[in-house]
This record gives C-alpha cells, structure tokens and sequence, in this order.
C-alpha cells in the first residue's frame, strides 16, 4: 500500500506547552482504507498528536498543516472534526452506563424530529449499527449491563453513526480479555469494507503486526519512521529500535550502589479488578528488593504496575488478592494502610494531586499528616514541634516557598512532589515505593529527586522504583523487572539492560511466558 | 544542589519570611459582622447594643451557635447534617417527659437528654460512616423520622411546667454573689476581666514560646492591636451584660463549648483528621486515617451538641413543643457558610461559624428593633447568605486557587 491516496496528512505539526516541546515537526501520512498504527513510548506525544488531529487543540494552537479528505483542515474543536469525519475513541470509554445502547449510541446526535426523539427509528438505526460491529444485544439493553468489551463495540457503533471515515483508537483492547480483543481486531481490519480508515494507537506489537498495513514510530515528538508491514524488514524487533534508540544522556546523578540483603518480597501476587471480578490485572507476581538497591519496574501503560504496587499496600485497589508480603525475610501482613506503615513501607503515590496531597491543606499539615502519632500526646498536637520538622524538610528537601504554612496547591509540580516525598520520610520507612515520581516535573527539580533516591538508597532502604520512562529506570536502577499484562515478564540487572531487550519484555505478553 | 532550575515557577521568595501572612479571609467575615452592627447601631439610633440587646442576643441564638460549632465539623469533613432541627425537638421531649412527667431531678434529665443526642448520632454515624450512604440522605431521614418520634412522645400536648433550675440554663443567669456596684453585676466584669487576663496571658505564652523555637512570629502591633481589640470588645460586652441581670448561664455554656471545639479542631489529632478528609479524601484514606471511625464519631459528636441545644432552647421556652427546632438545621448551617466553610469541605472554623451565627443573629434583631415586617427579615437573610459565599468565592477565585 502506498501514500498516493492519502486521506489524512499532517505536516510538520509543532507543539509546545509552556515552553516544553511535546511535538517537533511531526509528519503523519495515512491511505485512505488502511490501518495505521501509530507505536511510541509512554509520553512520546501520540496523544497530543491525536489531538491536534482531533481539535481538542484548535487550530492556530499549533503549527503545521492539516489536509484531511484532500482540504486544509482547521478544526476549532471537537465538534467541527466529527462533523468532518474524524472520530476519536479513548481508552476510558466515554458512555453513560445507566442510559441504553441506542441512547448512547445517538447521544448528541438524536435521531429527533423538532426536539422530539423519534424512538422507532432510534432503535431501528442502532441494530443496524449494532449488526455492523457484530453485536448481538437488544439496543434497548442498558450499557452497564455489558462488559467492556461489549461496551468498546457500542463506541465504534456510536462512532460510525456519525458517519465517520477516520476513526481513531487510542489502546482499544487494554482492558479487554483474549477473545474481546481478537472480535475486536477482526473487526478494526474489516473496517475499510465500510469505507473507514483507521488509525490504532497500541502498545502491543502483536497486534500491530496483526492487523496494521502501516506502522508511524513516534519518539520524544518526532516521527522516527513510517514502516509498511509488508516489507520483510518490518518485524516487532525493527518497530521496538525505532520506539527507544535514542542516546543515553547523563542526566543521572553518577551513583556507587552498595546492596545488603532482601528487605522486601513479595511473592506470588494476584489481584482482580474491583468491578470487572473476572479479570486477572496482577497475575501471580514475584518480586524483592534488597537493602540498598534501587529495583525498577518498566512495564506499558495499563500494564499493572500501579495496581500491583496500590495492592500491596493497604490493598487500596482491586479484589481477590492473594499472595505473600516479607520483610526483612518475616511475613508480614499490609493489608490495611496502617499495617504498612507500621511495616516500614511507603507507598508515593502516582498522581499527586489527586490521592497524594490535601491540596488546600498547608505544607507542614501535608508533611505531618502520616506520622501525625509522633508530634501528638494524648490526640494533641505539638504545632511547634510539626512546624519544626516540617521546616527542617523544607530545608533538606530544597522546597522552594515563602513559608511553610503556605497552601501547597500554590506549589510548582516538583516542589509540591517533594512536599509528598517529606510525608512519607517523616513515616521513618525502609521500603518506599515510588510510583513515577518524576511526572510532570522540570528537569532541575527531577535532578534533585534522583539524587534524594540515590541518598536513601544509601541510608539502606529498599527502594521499588515505578517509571513510564525507560531511560530514567535504565540510569537510575540497579534492577529492573518487566511487567506485561500483570505478570512480571523480566529480571534485568543492570549490566545486562538494554533499551530494546526491556522494550522486548514490556511487549511479550503474558502468553508468552506459559 | 546546584542544578535547581530556573524555569521553576516557584514563589517569590526562597527564604520563608519571618512573618505570619495575615489571613484576610477570617478577618473578612469579621469586618463583615463589625459594619452591620455599626449600621444597625446607626439606624435604630443606638438601641441595637443596648443591655438588653444584647443580653437577648445571645440567649436568642445560643442554639444556633452551639449547632454551628457541630455543624461546622461535618460540614468540614464534607457532609451535611439536616436533622439537627428535629434533634432538638426529639431531646426537648424527651428532657420535658422526663422532668415534668417522670419527675426525675433536672440534672438528671439532662444526662438522659444528652445521652439520646449520642444515640441519634450513633445512628446516623453508622448508616454514613459503616453503610456509605451519603449523609444528604442519612441526616434528611432523621429529619423527618426524629421529627415524626417527637410528636409520638408529645401526643398529650405541649408539657410545661418545668423545674426552675432547668430553665434558668436558657433564661437564667449566673447568681450576682459578688453583688452590685451601682446597678453593675460584679462577678460578670470579674468573669470579663479573668477572660482577658487568661487571653493576654495564653496568647503571649504562645507567642514567646515560638520565637524562643525560631518560629515566625505575627508582628508585634498586629499582635497587640488584635489582643486590645478582643479585650475591649469582650469588656463591652460585659459591661453591658452587667448592667442588665448579669451573666446568661447559657454564655458560660457556649464558652466552654468554643474554648473546647477550638482546641479539638486546631490541636487536636482528630481535628486534623477531619481537615484532612475534607481537603483531599483519597489522600487521607492512604495516608492512613481511619476515615469511618472519625465520620462516626463526628456524628456522635453533633449529635450531642444538638441535645445540647435542644435542652439550651427547651429551658428557654419553659416547656418542651413538637415544633421545637423548625428551621434550625438551616439556621445553623447558614452560619457555617457565611463563616467562611467551604461547600467542597477541608475549609471551616469554629471561630468564623460563630461569627457567621452573630451575623445571622444581628440581622434578626436589628430588623426586629426596626419593626420589619418577617416575612422580609427572611428574605433579607436568604440574600445575606447568598451574597457571603459569593464575595468568598470570587476572592479566593482572585487570589489564584
């Protein structure tokens, strides 16, 4: 297949946040009829690339140019690249579960005469639609009532109801089982029949080479390379050079280890999801750490890794779990928050604002608020002695504010992350789990995190260390494990670590290791 | 390190002052309570702050007050209680049943009455904190079921008759044993003047033992024009208290409750806990707060304080009534908004609740002293509240998040 029937081409796309360069002259060709991949690391801006695409940043946002269907395009929103034809799925589904398949399927695009929903014609078109994608459910079914499979079906249905030539998928099999993606894949490639093009944003590699005419390799905002899958040349090892070959620099603080014996392991450990019982999202994971070491875990997006870490500690997520936690070679039990702690574990989490930090709370209130026990006598607060230890982390940790009774939303990223790290110092922990965190923060204040984990490494505690970015777990960690659809599909140590081997393992699967 | 970066937009300064941001909000709602009295004192020309003004204006509205200080917490923690109106019913009946028709002694019938209040918040506090089911839902049940047991117990009509001792806690005073200067009750400018000596004494104490720790300190004039200010305003108050019958009781009470929920709420473990769950609830959760036991306990808690509102406004009004209470939920949780709490919760004070109460309690009797007509003295109060949250939405919306 080749690019003289283009009906998608996007030119020298650039894009800056705030100064940061997340797309630096991106070219994106797509035939029209094909499925075209688009593979890139965590980060790599296929996200913000689709949506430029989309419109979600208008026109004039960026520059570069947009022809769609043979015009410029200068779509000003969402609304106005629906209307051209583009129609974006994302990886959370965007249904009402209480309104039915048919409600769904024509929400915002009612099929009504005069403000008047003409029901007959809504359910006659959603089953015609609902054939189409191969789903056999009654259009008045209420949408929670099926799985996320089923569910991902109704959003093509919705989407091909808005007469759609470009659909995009972003990860549309992540949260499906085998046989849900397999139906789904079938019908992505069956799409053209339909006069559709699709574009398939994904993570596995499989699938890619399964179902893709073309593959575009995107890495840190630029396009690497577009690669025709028919080619012989085209394997999963060529894709997986292009996603990560780039150099190595030392923005790493240099690092002598020196590693004791095993603090923490965990062994065996399998968690379901909290709604979705059936579904396996830890799937029966053995790992440890020793006193000292810094241990990665590399692993893509919605491959377990946060679910993993959130349900060793205090099993603040999923259901079902089972396995065994050890310290210092004793089993413990974390099962609620309190019982961690009490263990010496730590768990920062990876969205800060939203479960790591009382945003309206002061700085010293958010560094006291997990060892609250050790400023109170009798449930009542030594404010003085708080204020204290909170300011002396003000000063180890470089918290840069005007005062320490300051709001900590008003903090910048990095400083309010350290404001998070301090909370879980002042706990006194010997195993911290670190989930990434260095999202989202500039490069000086990153510089400054990696080199308070080289610290705490050296005070002995066992360090995991969660990152979306391969190459600060390759320039930090001592370790790294690979996890891939919940089971940990790797043990790299450092000597052995190689960008493509980790990308190589983050990919397989877990099929491939039965 | 060396490397920290330039592109961070970190706050002005990298060195903490040594100074205490004055915090405008509280103070505010504060200018807010002083402007209205001062208008009202203007236009009903000086009758607003007469004596007996102003004794009745807190033996008026000691009950919302005292709800206040309860309401505050759970609003805080970021739920809401409706039912305390028909609470205040439901403990009156019972105070009046137990002291006018089972004649037991009133203090005895007070412990029973309290001990109800614990219960009703015990029941409330399970069905939010261990069953989940929002307090919206919770509390407006108990509005109407507490509502519905009080006129079970009250079937024979209003009970009346209650002992003397009882209903001086809503209508009484203190007993002027240290007699009269003039027509001035002693012992209440006695009271005022240990207040201020214990006000001054604590907060130097306080402010000592920060800069002995190398703490920031308020400035020195701040501090002492805020200590001068509170010294006088409480002095005035008793002055004009004892030139009337002296100290209400149900002052002393409220006292008490304030000094107490104060410290609860700024030192006290517990107290952080509910700011913390307010602030951020995931945040708490994983930072280990027991999160079901604090929403029990505080339901538990203004459960009580609404049966001690409830015997508050009972021995005020001599007799126990079904309709006791009517609209006091709403009353009280007005006063916590107009206080400066925040609808989404972790934002709140004791101190600005009462404010917020006294502001709501000045509209009342100024408009009353001015003879309008109620129906608009409500609708003026509506206003009020409306436009409080308001002004504090948009400044804070001003002052960047």
């Amino acid at each position: 297949m080749t690019g003289n029937d283009a009906i998608l081409r996007m030119q020298d796309i650039i894009k800056d946040f705030n100064g940061v360069r997340a797309l630096d002259q991106v070219t994106l060709e797509v035939s029209r009829g094909e499925v075209h991949a688009i593979c890139g690391e965590n980060g790599a801006g296929k996200s913000t690339l689709m949506k430029v695409l989309s419109g979600v940043y208008p026109h004039g946002t960026y520059s570069g140019t947009i022809e769609f269907d043979g015009a410029e395009a200068t779509f000003s929103d969402i609304k106005s690249s629906e209307a051209a034809g583009i129609v974006i799925i994302h990886q959370e589904l965007a249904l009402n579960p209480l309104q039915s398949i048919a409600e769904n399927i024509f929400l915002g695009n009612e099929r009504a005469t005069r403000g008047v929903i003409d029901w007959d014609r809504t359910a006659l078109e959603a089953s015609v639609l609902l054939e189409k994608v191969g789903l056999q459910e009654n259009p008045a079914t209420r949408v929670f009532e099926l799985g996320v499979g089923k569910q991902q079906l109704v959003e093509i249905a919705k989407a091909m109801a808005k007469d759609v030539s470009l659909l995009i998928l972003d990860e549309p099999t992540a949260a499906l089982n085998d046989e849900d993606s397999d139906h789904l894949l079938d019908l992505i490639s069956g799409m053209r029949d339909h006069g559709i093009t699709c574009i398939l944003i994904s993570h596995k590699l499989r699938e890619v080479r399964r179902i893709a005419d073309r593959v575009t390799v995107i890495r840190d905002g630029r396009t690497i390379e577009t690669i025709d899958m028919s080619e012989p040349s085209a394997t999963e090892g060529r894709i997986i050079k292009a996603m990560v070959g780039r150099e190595l620099n030392n923005l790493f603080p240099v690092h002598e280890t020196v590693i004791g014996e095993e603090r923490f392991r965990v062994e065996d450990w399998t968690v379901h999801h909290p709604v979705d019982t059936g579904r396996v999202v830890v799937d029966h994971a053995t790992f440890s750490v020793r006193a000292g070491e810094i241990v990665g875990f590399a692993g893509l997006m919605g491959a377990g890794r946060t679910e993993l870490a959130m349900s060793v500690f205090g099993r603040l997520w999923g259901t079902n779990v089972s396995g065994h936690v050890f310290k210092d070679g004793v089993e413990i039990s974390t099962s609620t928050v309190d019982e961690a702690v009490a263990n010496g574990i730590a768990y920062v989490t990876e969205d800060r604002k939203r479960y790591g930090l009382n945003l309206i709370g002061s700085i010293s209130s958010n560094i006291s608020a997990v060892a609250l026990a050790k400023f109170a006598r009798w449930g009542v607060i030594d404010r003085n002695r708080e204020y204290l230890t909170a300011d002396e982390y003000r000063l180890s940790m470089n918290i840069k504010t005007p005062s320490i009774s300051e709001v900590v939303g008003r903090l910048s990223g990095g400083n309010q992350q350290k404001v998070v790290l301090s909370k879980w110092l002042v706990s006194g922990p010997d195993v911290l789990i670190l989930d990434e965190p260095t999202r989202g923060i500039d490069v000086g204040a990153k510089y400054e995190i990696y080199t308070l984990i080289n610290e705490l490494a050296d005070q002995g505690k066992a360090i995991v260390f969660i990152s979306s970015e391969l190459p600060e777990l390759i320039g930090m960690c001592d370790r790294i494990y690979t996890i891939s659809e919940g089971a940990v599909t790797g043990d790299v140590p450092r000597a052995e670590v190689t960008p493509e081997h980790l990308m190589y393992l983050m990919t397989m699967g877990k099929e491939a290791l039965r | 390190m060396s490397t920290t970066s330039t592109t961070e937009p970190s706050p002005v300064a990298t060195a903490p002052s040594r100074r205490l941001a004055v915090d405008f909000r509280q103070y505010g709602i504060l200018a807010a309570l002083v402007i209205i009295i001062v208008l009202f004192e203007i236009f009903t020309g000086g009758r607003l702050l007469m004596p007996g003004n102003v004794n009745n204006l807190i033996q008026q509205n000691a009950y919302v007050l005292i709800l206040a200080i309860g309401m505050v917490m759970v609003i805080i923690a970021g739920h809401i209680d409706l039912s305390v109106g028909s609470v205040v019913a439901m403990v009156g009946a019972v105070a009046g049943l137990a002291m006018g028709q089972w004649g037991l002694p009133w203090w005895l019938g007070c412990l029973l009455a309290l001990l109800v209040g614990a219960l009703v918040g015990a029941w409330q506090g399970f069905w939010v904190a261990y069953i989940g089911v929002p307090a919206f839902i919770v509390t407006l049940a108990g509005m109407l079921f507490f509502r519905g047991l009080t006129l079970v117990l009250l079937t024979g009509g209003t009970i009346g008759g209650l002992p003397a001792p009882f209903v001086a806690i809503g209508a009484g005073w203190l007993p002027g044993i240290l007699g009269t200067i003039g027509r001035t009750d002693v012992l209440t400018m006695v009271l005022g003047l240990v207040a201020c000596a214990l006000l001054v004494f604590f907060q130097a104490r306080a402010r000592a033992n920060r800069r002995r720790l190398d703490l920031p300190i308020e400035g020195a004039v701040s501090f002492w024009l805020k200590l001068v200010i509170a010294v006088l305003a409480t002095l005035g108050v008793c002055w004009q208290l004892a030139n009337y019958s002296g100290t209400p009781i149900v002052l002393v009470i409220l006292a008490v409750l304030v000094l107490a929920y104060n410290f609860v709420l700024n030192r006290s473990v517990f107290g952080r806990h509910v700011y913390a769950m307010g602030g951020n609830l995931f945040a708490a959760v994983m930072s280990g707060v027991k999160t079901r036991r604090v929403n029990f306990a505080l339901f538990v808690n203004i459960g009580m304080l609404a049966a001690v509102a409830g015997l508050v406004s009972t021995a005020r009004a001599g007799s126990a009534v079904a309709s006791a209470g009517q609209n006091y939920e709403l009353d009280a949780i007005a006063a916590v908004f107009i206080g400066g709490a925040a609808v989404q919760g972790g934002v709140g004070t004791v101190t600005g609740a009462m404010i917020g109460g006294l502001v709501m309690g000045v509209l009342n009797m100024g408009l009353s002293i001015l003879s309008v007509d109620a129906a608009w003295q409500m609708a003026i109060k509506g206003l009020v509240l409306l436009l409080a949250v308001a002004f504090d939405l948009i400044n804070k919306r001003r002052g960047g998040r």
